[in-house]
């Protein structure tokens, strides 16, 4: 099990073939060798041939990238959106059936696994009410170096249920941040200077309040977008998205090791430049951070 | 003609199991043009009312009963009518510049909208109006700083700005709560002489609340003094303050430290328990006194702290020096005082004394032995042992995760691990009782103490490893004159019985005249003076230390 020569030859392959196979894959060098040897690869952005597919890798995941990054996208967009509004709405109107039901929700949301949401959903729409498709991405349009779905009437249908079932988590998530935030910021005394100032509620509420709330909230969000790539296996697998999620776990189980180091190595680095981007967001964000020591006394 | 009417206003608080009386009663009425004071303990129900008048009580309270009126018109019945009048007819200056203002727009941002939401205005207008507005308060170059945002400005300037918010929409009545609590000296002077001119330029009516008695004496042409939500006085100041007609109006102008005499004791406000603090400190009998030796028990020489900004570059230009070549000599036995403003280096110096920051330069001696030479942890730990501090927020200084009795024993242990429990517990209790707290208090945790209380917890705590010198640190400025008058006679008493050395920080002038023997007055990090208490306070020698004495508000001169 995980002999990558077992793997890409067949039963009837000699065992002189083996090892020369073997020598030229330079299987047989030290592993310190052999490491080194990856490591420069990979900073070139080559992880070798897929075991399975015969194809180099790095062809592979460029080619599974798009499907990926676009469920991501919708899903992260879903969360941040719908997250902050219901995070709001349950923020200020703090007593109320609806924020109750809302959190009550979001309580099923953040305890249920993704992959039973995701096989209630396909049960309920495609399967009771047909409205959408369980599988796939529909029809795609190649645009030469992306091939996107969001231009095909299919491709949009299918999605919808991928997307929201993987942004169901973060979306529970992001509304119990907001609204702890916006609970925490309206008790402040620049919200009850404000207030005796006369200013609009509604100013208060999205101008005071939730300018300031949504500064933790952007790095949670950041961290979290690079968890949404990572959770999208689960996602992908649940229907067949071919994304790179969906490539990994079929690289699993062939013990595809260089796409399963391609893919780790990509996620990492995903995450790496999220966390930067949030961290030059700050800048903008946060004037505190902007302007420093800039301070005139008297 | 009244123009504010305040009318048997009552204010409950209802909780789970009882209903509090925040406000009981209360009977004010200002006129335009006038400065009211309102002046009450923490608790007194005196934020209450102003907030009641803008109808921005905090939840659960609610006005219960009574009206206020403004003009004709009754502002506590319509809810609507109360939301027109915030900002437009009534402005608020709140007590803490640095969280009044919303750090993410800039100030000129929040004066806009301020003002385009009363006047119908376009954003040309508004943008005039509010640079005019921050000249107005006193800000410098008000075009540029109207784009900055507010934590490029300082502490008075941020004050000015709230001013300049509250004020930009011509309110007829100002309610400043506690506006210069925050504040030094200097900017306090600064701020209550904008507000005066201000009430007299605008014809305001001004409702200033502060547990200040300077401030109101210099300040305010009528006072009203609220305890426990009752109304007790009201009346044209230089009465009140001069001839009290309560007993507890009495008390309090008494318990205010007086600032142009030293006293021996300070008055308190008559508690319930009168007991006589002078035989009780019980822990005399286990304390190995030292008696006092005619001797510098401190001598700082040439001390210097900077910190560096830069963390990788040993960059001079961006240094700040916190503390720049003090010296001087603490006799043991005695209490000397360190005065200045914020950011003066009193704090910085207290810590480097304690050992808890390591001096940039110069030599700090602790019984002719020079302390910042010892390198070794264990030595450096007999030293510690004799030099406790105690820190100016009683709130935050205490381990809220700890009883009491574990608090105080952890010094106790620290230095001497072979105590047995009958006996720390014994020594706990008399440590107890000598800060006069019940011995029950062993074990109750910080949060069900008062101010008062949790200092007192400290001082037992920083009594428990019998030190030599006492490092107060503001030990007082977070609590009640009455509760500062209790704190202040312990210490002296304490001191007293103990032989104690006592290194006393404030930025508190009266405080210290009546704690220490010698002064000795700072500046940005600079000695301006030292001198003894009398001799600094009759005859000032620094140019800084006259502009400070000057600018202290003086509940004196009311009689003037």
């Amino acid at each position: 099990m995980g002999d990558p020569i077992n793997n890409m030859v067949g039963e009837e392959t000699s065992d002189e073939e083996r090892a020369e196979l073997r020598e030229t894959l330079g299987l047989t060098d030290p592993i310190h060798i052999q490491f080194s040897r990856f490591v420069v690869n990979a900073s070139k952005g080559e992880f070798g041939i897929s075991y399975q597919l015969r194809r180099p890798v790095s062809e592979l995941i460029i080619e599974r990238l798009p499907a990926t990054i676009e469920l991501v996208l919708i899903s992260a967009l879903i969360a941040l959106v719908s997250g902050t509004l219901l995070g709001v709405y349950t923020g200020i109107n703090r007593k109320g059936f609806l924020s109750d039901f809302i959190l009550a929700v979001s309580l099923l949301g953040v305890s249920l696994p993704t992959f039973v949401i995701g096989i209630l959903f396909i049960y309920l729409f495609a399967v009771i009410l047909g409205v959408l498709p369980s599988f796939g991405r529909g029809e795609v349009i190649d645009l030469g170096f992306w091939s996107t779905g969001l231009l095909t009437i299919s491709g949009l249908k299918a999605i919808i249920l991928p997307s929201v079932t993987l942004s169901l988590f973060q979306m529970t998530y992001i509304i119990r941040l907001v609204r702890a935030e916006m609970m925490e910021i309206l008790q402040t005394d620049y919200i009850k200077f404000a207030r005796a100032r006369g200013i609009s509620e509604k100013s208060i509420n999205y101008k005071h309040a939730l300018k300031n709330g949504l500064i933790p909230v952007i790095t949670i969000a950041g961290i979290n977008i690079g968890t949404l790539v990572a959770f999208s296996i689960i996602t992908e697998t649940v229907f067949q998205w071919p994304g790179m999620g969906f490539l990994f776990i079929q690289a699993v189980q062939f013990v595809d090791i260089p796409i399963m180091s391609a893919y780790l190595v990509f996620i990492a680095f995903v995450f790496v430049m999220i966390n930067f981007i949030v961290d030059i967001l700050y800048y903008f964000i946060d004037p505190r951070i902007r302007v420093k020591g800039d301070v005139t006394s008297g | 003609m009244t123009f504010l009417k305040i009318n048997n206003l009552s204010i409950d608080y209802k909780m789970r199991k009882e209903t509090v009386n925040a406000a009981k009663n209360i009977n004010i009425e200002i006129n335009k043009g006038e400065i009211v004071g309102l002046v009450g303990e923490s608790g007194s129900g005196k934020s209450t009312v102003a907030n009641a008048i803008v109808n921005l009580i905090d939840e659960p309270g609610k006005i219960s009963n009574g009206s206020i009126f403004m003009g004709d018109t009754n502002i506590s019945e319509n809810q609507e009518t109360i939301v027109q009048y915030r900002g437009k007819k009534i402005g608020l200056i709140f007590q803490d510049p640095q969280t009044s203002l919303n750090p993410i727009l800039t100030v000129g941002e929040q004066l806009i909208e301020t003002i385009q939401t009363h006047l119908n205005i376009n954003t040309d207008e508004a943008k005039n109006r509010a640079i005019n507005l921050l000249k107005e308060v006193g800000i410098k170059d008000a075009e540029k700083r109207f784009s900055n945002y507010p934590h490029q400005f300082s502490g008075g300037m941020r004050q000015r700005v709230v001013i300049s918010l509250a004020l930009c929409c011509e309110p007829e009545l100002l309610i400043a709560d506690e506006p210069t609590t925050a504040l030094d000296v200097s900017i306090q002077s600064q701020i209550l002489e904008l507000i005066k001119r201000l009430t007299k330029e605008r014809n305001l009516a001004v409702i200033l609340i502060t547990h200040d008695m300077g401030v109101i004496a210099e300040t305010t042409d009528r006072v009203a003094v609220m305890k426990n939500g009752d109304l007790v006085e009201i009346g044209p100041t230089k009465q009140v303050l001069v001839e009290p007609k309560k007993k507890y109006t009495k008390s309090l102008v008494s318990s205010v430290p007086p600032t142009n005499k030293k006293i021996l004791r300070f008055t308190i406000i008559e508690k319930e328990n009168l007991n006589n603090q002078n035989n009780n400190i019980k822990i005399l009998n286990r304390w190995s006194k030292k008696s006092i030796v005619d001797q510098n028990l401190v001598k700082i020489q040439n001390l210097s702290k900077s910190f560096d900004d830069s963390f990788f570059t040993e960059n001079t230009k961006n240094s700040v020096m916190a503390v720049d070549d003090v010296s001087f000599d603490i006799k043991e036995g005695k209490s000397f005082g360190l005065v200045g403003e914020s950011g003066s280096g009193k704090t910085t110096i207290a810590k480097m004394v304690v050992n808890l920051f390591k001096p940039s330069s110069g030599d700090i001696f602790f019984d002719n032995v020079n302390v910042t030479k010892i390198k070794k942890n264990k030595d450096l730990l007999k030293f510690r042992r004799q030099i406790q501090m105690i820190f100016q927020d009683p709130f935050s200084s205490l381990n809220g995760r700890l009883k009491v009795n574990e608090i105080i024993a952890e010094p106790i242990k620290l230095h001497n691990p072979d105590i047995k429990s009958s006996d720390l517990d014994s020594y706990i209790h008399d440590l107890l009782e000598s800060v006069e707290l019940t011995q029950q208090s062993a074990i109750r945790y910080p949060h069900e103490f008062s101010g008062g209380q949790r200092q007192r917890i400290s001082i037992a705590r920083a009594l428990a490893t019998q030190p030599r010198l006492l490092v107060c640190d503001e030990p007082t400025s977070a609590l009640d004159v009455s509760i500062q008058a209790q704190i202040l006679n312990l210490l002296k008493d304490l001191q007293e019985q103990l032989n104690l050395t006592i290194l006393f920080i404030s930025h508190d002038l009266p405080v210290v005249r009546q704690m220490c023997d010698k002064i000795a007055v700072l500046k940005d990090g600079k000695l301006c003076e030292v001198s003894e208490t009398e001799e600094l306070f009759k005859n000032p020698k620094h140019n800084y230390t006259k502009e400070l004495l000057k600018l202290m508000p003086k509940i004196e001169s009311i009689y003037n």
